[in-house]
């Protein structure tokens, strides 16, 4: 699928994205050379931890960076339309319309003043030409498809009348009443208990499908990914330094930070004895290494490493940004 | 990134900086190097209160020395000759011919004397019964609050007149006047220190519901030392905010009591003494006697308040 | 078996969540309570690590305070053994992990002051000297350096502090840890340097662990034995390996389903529906059978009583017919 999607035209793509702060110490460079697509119906995972710039990728796509932030390089398209440079209405035209948005508290996405289906009907009628009372129509649909309990009567109730999974349930159906291209959803589980965060990852892979919605899921949860993501980029101090398809990078994961990231994380399968440790954290913005930001973690690093960023190279399914496989690609060429 | 300054210190991340060097590096002075407000009503509070504090050696007398008067020097305009001693005086002379520069000089200090005192006073009360009231909660709480609620619905002025009217009913007259200024602190803090309670009341639940002080709670900490030790440091940024705006509303406090006769004594006058003197003579044309202690205060109290304004800003992490 | 190091007896703590006193009379209601903990009760034995497991609402935080005397319960006990200096506990035997490392070091604190403020509160050692080289020597124990005392919280990342609240924790030298939800706060790859570095801890000092915890994955890593709550009862408690490998109680079976693993790759799921529901206003009898897929009749009237392992009508039925398999 996801290799179909890349044929394709991608609905969301991204190319050599930088993000800086400016601030009195200097310029901080929060994103780097940021690319990837996302194809139509598909589920890209961006995973990293904190720090990593997994959330400020997309804030940067739906154009939310606020100052002493800006985009300092790059493009981005949604659906072949240049979106990077259009301006505050442009954006925000997109945003709603044609980018819709999950945040992890489901209250910072719901005005506490006004009835859900109102809210929802808003979305519609500011975005779609439809009547007042189409609108409401369909946004018991959504109330209905989202798995709200008897949307009839909730579609008049308030924000605080719903439970944390219900809200989130809210939320999804307000970010897809506009019927958007891309989904957007920036931990959407994380403030949830482990059996309603099971309900809203089906939910939220089962709308994918139905609606061929392509959706952009940033989590630090590993486990969120591996069930729900078609492909999976994995960042670390601002830059993607793994991307593929999500079975591959968690299987055969090719740079030494995935790698490190898959034995750390406690499986419910296996009991081992003793979790792959990272040594240190990842770096400040204002103390990023040269060369290979991990390096200092990294229990593989040559000299290389310490001179260069590492490119974004093709390592068998996957990409990975480290000079270990660079080399391996340079041997293979030459030998061949 | 190899472009990124580098820290000066050594790479084992202790800081060796002495606390002024910090300081000079730390956001709160950028922020104020960045902030002509702050800047200007930062030199022109240090200039005063210097000039307050050496009012003795950089006045041209003592005005409340009557050796140090001379009569025939009374009355003179500021910046011409007198017309009998040839001398002349900045801000003029009073009828006693004191010097007005020198004056508002030594009732400036007063002033400052009363207010910062009486800030101090404030705040120590203030603070303490904060902490109590959130740390401990209950009945200590309900009591110390609902006093500051009602403290809090009369004007500071008046309870200032309430506590300086008792004390002077209860003290001898023959030590009133030595007294007046204790009298004064006093007076002025005990009308101030609610403002103080209830933030730090806020601030102190805050901290309160935090994991360090959980942590000092299981290892056994008594509550006095979990106040003053952990939650005491964590509470004063707000406190110092007040305290600077309270600082110059104490001023003005100070000044008003003062101009209605209930503040300090003309043989040892604040600012406002000075402006109640001053506004006898302003109808008969001696307009310097009245203005310059005036402009002072007004200036003094304005560069503190701005002072204390921007601190405020600077410290609210809503606003940056 | 040896004495356990702590016996939880019947303890349940009960929060007023009532509206306040002038309201409440105006308004003519009546005092409202919040059973936060009700009816719990589990033995931890010496050495080990003993957790309890269960979503937002369970009661476990509230246990982890009950046991470290932040709060009294309502009812019932908590009882240590002699080791511990019995039912008024030695000063410093227990200490406490908490999940915000942010939070749990005064930001206003050196380091070194931090991880003395036991010795200092114990006065044991006296002397300043002793303390500050234990200082040093926790520091090392915990993975950092001694040079690290004369710094500020706010110089590390979040595991390393987490580093320096157990340093502290283990200058009063205890024999029982509570650690509460230690690693939420922390990224994956942190969270194993600190899974790792209690696992060492436990075995060089022979530390007891209460664990708390809502990630299973972890807590499966960590525990000798596993105590599952829900809406603050304990309903089932069982070595890991047996827990895990069969659930007797439904909610426990939900949990492990629950959890995204990656092992499973893109699987498919019909996740059990509902919430949890508010511990204000708690469904009748069994507090789960609203969401259980092996309710009865029985389960809305009765609490079904704990026998030590579960505390369910249906598993208890299945255990007299013989079979244990709930799917």
């Amino acid at each position: 699928m996801a290799a179909d999607g890349m044929a394709m035209d991608p609905v969301l793509s991204v190319r050599n994205l930088s993000l800086e702060f400016v601030t009195r110490r200097g310029v901080l460079r929060a994103l780097n050379e940021i690319s990837f697509d996302i194809a139509r119906g598909e589920v890209l995972g961006v995973v990293g931890e904190s720090g990593a710039g997994k959330s400020l990728t997309g804030t940067a796509i739906i154009g939310l960076i606020d100052k002493p932030g800006r985009l300092s390089g790059g493009e981005i398209w949604l659906k072949g339309q240049r979106i990077d440079n259009i301006g505050h209405d442009g954006l925000r035209k997109i945003r709603g319309r044609r980018i819709g948005m999950i945040f992890q508290d489901p209250l910072t996405s719901l005005n506490p003043l006004f009835r859900v289906g109102d809210q929802i009907a808003e979305t519609i009628l500011t975005h779609m030409p439809v009547s007042k009372a189409e609108a409401r129509t369909r946004a018991l649909a959504l109330l209905t498809e989202v798995g709200i309990p008897a949307p009839e009567s909730r579609i008049d109730a308030y924000p605080h009348e719903f439970s944390g999974g219900m809200r989130q349930r809210v939320v999804i159906a307000l970010a897809l009443a506009a019927e958007p291209d891309l989904i957007i959803a920036d931990e959407p589980t994380t403030a949830l208990d482990v059996s309603v965060q099971a309900q809203i990852i089906t939910l939220l892979k089962r709308l994918c499908r139905t609606r061929g919605t392509s959706v952009m899921l940033i989590t630090h949860d590993m486990g969120v990914i591996a069930e729900t993501a078609d492909r999976v980029a994995v960042m670390y101090a601002g830059r993607i330094v793994e991307i593929g398809p999500v079975a591959d990078v968690i299987r055969h994961p090719k740079h030494p930070y995935a790698t490190g990231l898959m034995g750390a994380i406690p499986a419910l399968g296996a009991k081992v004895q003793r979790l792959t440790q990272i040594t240190g954290a990842m770096p400040r913005l204002n103390a990023i290494p040269a060369g290979c930001a991990f390096r200092p973690r990294c229990t593989v690093a040559i000299g290389k490493c310490a001179e260069a960023v590492p490119p974004l190279v093709p390592v068998g399914a996957t990409s990975a940004r480290c000079w270990l496989h660079d080399a391996q690609v340079e041997r293979s060429t030459s030998h061949g | 990134m190899a472009d990124m300054p580098s820290p000066a210190t050594p790479d084992d991340g202790i800081d060796r900086r002495s606390a002024f060097a910090r300081f000079l590096d730390s956001d709160l002075f950028f922020a104020f190097k960045s902030s002509p407000v702050a800047i200007v009503s930062f030199i022109v509070s240090v200039v005063m209160i210097g000039a307050a504090l050496l009012a003795p050696v950089i006045s041209t007398q003592n005005p409340f020395n009557p050796a140090e008067l001379n009569l025939m020097e009374g009355m003179t305009k500021p910046g011409t000759a007198n017309e009998f001693t040839g001398k002349s005086f900045v801000f003029g002379t009073d009828p006693q011919g004191r010097d007005m520069y020198s004056a508002v000089l030594y009732g400036t200090r007063v002033s400052l004397l009363v207010g910062a005192a009486s800030v101090l006073f404030s705040a120590t009360i203030g603070v303490f019964l904060g902490l109590m009231a959130g740390y401990l909660g209950g009945r200590t709480e309900a009591v110390i609050m609902r006093v500051a609620d009602i403290q809090l619905s009369f004007p500071a002025i008046l309870i200032a007149l309430l506590v300086f009217g008792v004390a002077r009913g209860i003290i001898p007259p023959a030590q009133q006047e030595g007294a007046t200024l204790i009298l004064l602190i006093v007076a002025i803090g005990l009308s101030n220190w609610a403002q103080y309670a209830r933030t730090v009341r806020g601030s102190t639940l805050i901290e309160k519901g935090k994991e360090y002080v959980q942590a000092a709670r299981v290892i056994g900490r008594s509550p006095l030392v979990i106040m003053v030790r952990h939650i005491l440091p964590n509470v004063m940024g707000p406190v110092l905010v007040i305290a600077t705006i309270n600082l110059a509303l104490a001023i003005i406090e100070e000044a008003t009591l003062s101009f209605l006769g209930v503040g300090m004594p003309p043989t040892q006058p604040s600012l406002g003494t000075l402006i109640r003197i001053g506004q006898q003579f302003l109808f008969s044309g001696e307009w310097w006697i009245l203005f310059f202690p005036a402009m002072t205060l007004v200036i003094l109290a304005l560069a503190i308040n701005m002072l204390g304004d921007w601190l405020r800003d600077a410290l609210n992490p809503r606003l940056q | 078996m040896a004495e356990p190091v702590l016996r939880v007896e019947n303890v349940r703590r009960l929060f007023d969540v009532s509206k306040p006193w002038l309201e409440r009379v105006i308004a003519r209601e009546k005092p409202q309570f919040l059973r936060a903990v009700d009816e719990v009760s589990f033995e931890i034995r010496p050495g080990e690590t003993f957790a309890l497991v269960g979503e937002s609402g369970s009661g476990k935080s509230t246990v982890a305070k009950m046991v470290v005397g932040l709060l009294p319960p309502s009812a019932g006990a908590v009882h240590f053994s002699a080791s511990m200096g019995g039912d008024r506990v030695r000063p410093g035997a227990i200490q406490m992990i908490f999940q915000d490392p942010y939070a749990s070091l005064n930001p206003r604190w050196r380091i070194r002051d931090i991880i003395a403020e036991p010795m200092e509160a114990l006065n044991h050692p006296a002397d300043p000297a002793a303390r500050a080289a234990r200082v040093a020597d926790l520091l090392t124990l915990v993975g950092l350096s001694p040079l690290d005392g004369e710094k500020y919280p706010h110089q590390f990342s979040g595991g390393q502090r987490q580093r320096v609240a157990i340093a502290r924790a283990l200058s009063s030298e205890p024999q029982f840890l509570v650690c509460d939800e230690p690693t939420s706060a922390l990224d994956v790859s942190v969270q194993a340097q600190i899974l790792n570095l209690m696992r060492d801890l436990q075995e060089r000092l022979g530390l007891t662990y209460l664990f708390i915890s809502h990630n299973l994955a972890v807590v499966r890593h960590m525990a000798h034995r596993i105590g599952v709550m829900y809406l603050g009862r304990l309903v089932e408690v069982q070595e890991t390996e047996a827990l895990f490998a069969a659930p007797r109680h439904p909610y426990t079976r939900l949990l492990i389903d629950a959890v995204p693993d990656l092992e499973q790759i893109g699987r498919d799921r019909v996740p059990v529906q509902g919430e949890v529901p508010s511990p204000i206003n708690p469904p009748s009898g069994c507090t789960f059978h609203p969401r259980c897929p092996l309710a009865m009749e029985i389960c809305m009237r009765e609490v079904p009583a704990f026998d030590g392992s579960v505390a369910c009508h249906a598993a208890k039925e299945r255990a007299m017919a013989g079979g244990l398999t709930l799917s």
